[in-house]
């Protein structure tokens, strides 16, 4: 059972750190901002997402786990209007 | 495991530390800022990895670093806006 937790641990850390590298990769290639936009969130939402969905068989109670989804919606919401913002305050400086 | 989490929290602050190579680079403040955002939730999943192989207290650092991280970039936008009567 342990195993079987930490396998399913293991493939979705590694999803989540392969989000934050191709937002990372993005954030430098992509030619345009929007499209840097882009990468930026999918590594917030899907990065962060995974990490703590990864995270959730290691804890040990039901109270830390909870705590680690706290994290993960507040970061859904604030990643969400932030980009909102950003890309709002992007169009205005280049029209 | 905790040989994992710890060096999935180190991939996770390199590959941060290498878009904010975006900050010296971009050419407007909007990827300045997107640089900076990157920077919040990478350093948030880093804590995150590192918290479960230590103290438990480092998930209250990484809850208040994704609320600095929203509240720098709303001050971005509110800064940026100006006058503009919206």
């Amino acid at each position: 059972m342990r195993t079987v937790l930490d396998i399913v641990s293991i493939v979705l850390i590694c999803g989540g750190v392969f989000f934050f590298l191709a937002g990372a990769i993005g954030l430098l290639r992509f030619p345009d901002t929007m499209t840097r936009l882009h990468a930026l969130t999918k590594a917030d939402n899907l990065g962060i997402g995974l990490v703590v969905f990864g995270l959730l068989p290691q804890m040990d109670s039901v109270l830390s786990g909870l705590k680690l989804l706290v994290v993960w919606v507040l970061l859904l919401w604030s990643s969400a209007t932030v980009s909102q913002l950003i890309a709002r305050a992007a169009r205005r400086g280049t029209s | 495991m905790t040989a994992f989490l710890l060096a999935s929290a180190a991939f996770v602050l390199l590959t941060v530390a290498i878009g904010l190579v975006r900050i010296l680079r971009g050419p407007g403040d909007a990827d300045r800022m997107m640089a900076a955002q990157l920077l919040g939730s990478g350093g948030i999943a880093a804590l995150l990895l590192a918290a479960a192989t230590g103290p438990s207290a480092v998930v209250d650092v990484a809850l208040i670093l994704a609320l600095l991280a929203a509240f720098a970039s709303i001050a971005f936008v509110k800064a940026g806006q100006g006058d503009d009567p919206e």
